[in-house]
């Protein structure tokens, strides 16, 4: 296809309007199935196949009825989900849909007229969403992520146009470092500040990386983005290119993310094919263009200089700075690294102005920010909020709450750099200095709500474990300052603790904490550090009493059923892989421990906690 | 400029056909002379051979005129790499923070002790390599496994049986 215009991009924009117009087409309703990875996990894929089996059923067949696809809605707990929408109405949506609820949504709706109010999604009444503010979220569930049409529809490339043809590069710069947004991979520095010092730095040869590495276990935003709106970071890239002067740029994907490395090498294709990315963009005289590079498994390779050394062909080990990769960066050459979400953020920065993005937020922290909430929450799913909203009313408002009765022991934030804050800090707000004084970090997204079934040891062994098979091995205080917390640790979970443990930890985390090379080590003692602050007592606990209170440490672990807390509802008899546990109804279990495998189902699935 | 090296040794015919050592071959040529193109070769030759043993490492560092040392550290840098043969079908454990909580710990030692295979390694009847992987991103369904290409949502460890007897 030739290269657009501007015109073009109007005349695209009215076009899909036009098609979304059912009444006015002559057409009777459009069903959309939402197919994120985790909605295909869910059934998305049956849900879709059984969709075009009951058009054809129906006879519907090119009889009015029309079916579309986009990416995920945001709300994972609630998968799959559906949107229908009769002409002339408000699209309604259903959730956790499956082939056989399609089924009586097709006859009752699509057919009928009416609504069965029992499967709907309210997205207008249900408190996962009021409180929400979609910014980077803002095209989710509406267009489909293989139609560059659908993403111009949505004013997409728009900013684009404004930045380059009625902005100099000094100007874009500056609308966003007004706009206050601070890079939201989780180090929180200016965003505009860093564009300045590359736009600066002398050199012909620059470059923009976007980090999509998404490497903390527990987030996932960028995938979200990636999958469901690949455009919005195209458009963000371009734009900081045009900022900084760089003719080239990649965007670092992880191998884990097969569904976005896929989606983005599609979009990429289109914007080529419309000429916004290559020789010339919309016959402005400026080029640029994009390419993937994958990851291969290296979580050290999120930081931004193992990163570079990784797209060199090397290990991915990270180096001194300064210099810093604004004045010499890939190859040695100027380079800005930017997140997923810090991207998707300049476009919309750019159309709406600064003072539109900096009005969001609280304190040095503006706009919004988009977390991943999971753990032992009810409502587990991708949540956008303005800075400052408070922890208590993610977790309680929009989160629902704890599932199973069970209570709320802590909260995790910022992977493992991060900490996990107790529930006398749940008024925290949700902006950086606050949760660094807290102890925590904000991190990239990942929020982990745990219940009183969560070993706070057993969570700092599992991030140690976790630094420790990550890092690179270059420093010594990571390398081998890593594998010694690891082993205090390891024994305090096995019954092996000593007294002067703790004071181990702590002056062991302080080092690494100042001497590491990089922020892998630098802020890996961070989860030790706050679980100690916060939850010392439990620590004591496994030292001196060789008991985990939250009976999730294997080796303390009796495997003996209470005889008072239990319930005889035999849900550990189903559990159990192992036939090891004697129930019969209104009896309580018991437990054969020569059979038992400790695979620890029974414990998982006791609402009582009466096994110990 | 063509592969140097185009002898296919005996030993590599025995693990490999020629049609895989050429599509080997055809990887190294479309990347010859581009800068920082061993991860991305290495990544090609994986998906068709499934393993990188040494002699396919030697020939990758041929002929992308690379020391051996610098692939072999490449390698065995990134855990996405594996010197190891896999089996027929790969099973990954998520052992991400949600997945991790929510009972993938225990159920990736279950299926390592099932297996009789351990992490990181293949079943003696090369029917499953089982690995565990660190985050999938799909922590709104955890714990998820996935077996080749397949997601699967909030497993169990006593759903995992039926799950695997559909692979051969």
């Amino acid at each position: 296809m030739a290269q657009l215009s501007i015109e073009d991009l109007d005349r695209i924009q009215n076009e899909v309007i036009g098609k979304q117009d059912l009444a006015g087409r002559g057409k009777k309703a459009r069903i959309t199935v939402h197919m994120g990875t985790c909605g295909i996990a869910s059934g998305a894929k049956e849900v879709w196949d059984r969709l075009f089996e009951l058009l054809k059923e129906k006879g519907a067949v090119g009889n009015g009825f029309e079916v579309g696809h986009t990416g995920c809605v945001g709300f994972c707990g609630q998968e799959p989900i559906i949107t229908v929408e009769l002409a002339g109405q408000q699209p309604v949506r259903y959730r956790q849909v499956n082939p056989e609820r399609l089924g009586e949504i097709f006859e009752k709706h699509v057919l009928g007229g009416q609504i069965p109010e029992e499967f709907v999604l309210n997205e207008e009444e249900d408190p996962f969403f009021k409180k929400q503010e979609f910014v980077v979220l803002r095209n989710r569930g509406r267009i489909n992520p293989e139609s560059i049409d659908d993403y111009i529809r949505h004013d997409g490339y728009r900013a684009l146009v404004k930045a380059l043809f009625q902005m100099q590069p000094a100007e874009i710069v500056d609308e966003v470092a007004q706009s206050g947004i601070r890079g939201r991979g989780g180090a929180g520095f200016p965003t505009g500040m860093k564009w300045k010092f590359c736009m600066q730095a002398p050199g012909e040869i620059k470059y923009v990386l976007c980090n999509a590495d998404e490497g903390d276990p527990g987030a996932y935003m960028d995938r979200s983005v990636l999958e469901s709106d690949p455009h919005s970071v195209l458009e963000g890239i371009v734009i900081a290119a045009r900022a900084i002067g760089a003719s080239q740029g990649y965007i670092y994907c992880r191998a884990e993310y097969p569904v976005a490395l896929d989606t983005l090498g599609k979009a990429i294709k289109q914007a080529r094919e419309y000429g916004l990315l290559g020789d010339d963009i919309l016959g402005s005289g400026f080029s640029f263009d994009l390419g993937i590079y994958q990851g291969a498994g290296a979580f050290v390779c999120g930081e931004e200089t193992a990163l570079m050394a990784s797209v060199e062909g090397r290990r991915g080990t990270p180096r001194p700075r300064p210099p810093f990769p604004a004045s010499q960066g890939l190859w040695k050459k100027p380079t800005i690294l930017n997140n997923v979400e810090t991207f998707s953020n300049v476009p919309n920065i750019i159309r709406n102005g600064a003072d539109w993005y900096h009005a969001i937020g609280y304190e040095n922290s503006r706009g919004t920010k988009v977390f991943a909430l999971t753990g032992a929450v009810k409502n587990v799913g991708l949540v956008e909020v303005p800075m400052g909203t408070l922890l208590r009313d993610i977790v309680f408002e929009i989160g629902g709450g704890i599932p199973n009765k069970r209570k709320f022991k802590a909260i995790q934030l910022g992977g493992p750099s991060g900490g996990c804050l107790p529930e006398d800090r749940l008024e925290t707000p949700t902006d950086y200095e606050a949760l660094t004084q807290a102890g925590a970090i904000m991190g990239s997204g990942g929020m982990i709500v745990m219940d009183e079934t969560t070993c706070m040891v057993d969570m700092a062994r599992f991030f140690m474990d976790f630094c420790q098979d990550e890092s690179c091995g270059k420093c010594i205080p990571c390398r081998e300052g890593t594998k010694q917390l690891l082993r205090i640790l390891t024994r305090i979970t096995k019954g092996e603790g000593k007294p002067e443990d703790i004071d181990h930890l702590e002056e062991l985390s302080a080092i690494i904490k100042d001497s590491a090379l990089c922020g892998l080590g630098q802020t890996a003692p961070n989860p030790v550090l706050t679980t100690l602050r916060y939850f010392r007592h439990e620590y004591e606990v496994h030292i001196h009493n060789k008991e985990c209170p939250a009976h999730a440490c294997v080796a303390l672990v009796k495997f003996e059923v209470d005889q008072q807390k239990c319930t005889m509802c035999g849900q550990c008899f189903r559990a159990c892989p192992a036939e090891a546990v004697a129930w019969e109804k209104k009896k309580p279990a018991q437990i054969n421990k020569t059979k038992c495998v400790q695979c620890m189902s029974c414990i998982q699935a006791c609402r009582f906690d009466a096994i110990y | 400029m063509g592969v140097r090296q185009t002898m296919v040794s005996d030993e590599l015919l025995k693990e490999f056909s020629q049609e895989q050592i050429e599509q080997v071959d055809a990887i190294i040529e479309r990347y010859q002379g581009k800068p920082g193109s061993l991860i991305p070769v290495l990544a090609e030759v994986q998906g068709v051979l499934g393993y990188l043993p040494h002699e396919i490492q030697h020939r990758i560092a041929e002929g992308l005129n690379l020391p051996q040392s610098q692939v072999f550290g490449v390698v065995t840098f990134y855990s996405f790499f594996t010197m190891v043969p896999r089996g027929r079908h790969l099973i990954k454990v998520c052992l991400g923070t949600a997945c991790y909580v929510r009972g993938n710990k225990d159920l990736v030692e279950s299926l390592s002790r099932n297996l009789s295979c351990e992490v990181g390694g293949t079943s003696e009847d090369r029917r499953f390599s089982l690995e565990s992987v660190r985050c999938l991103g799909c922590c709104g369904i955890a714990p998820v496994i996935t077996v080749d290409e397949q997601v699967y949502r909030e497993v169990r460890l006593k759903a995992v049986p039926s799950i695997l007897e559909q692979y051969e």
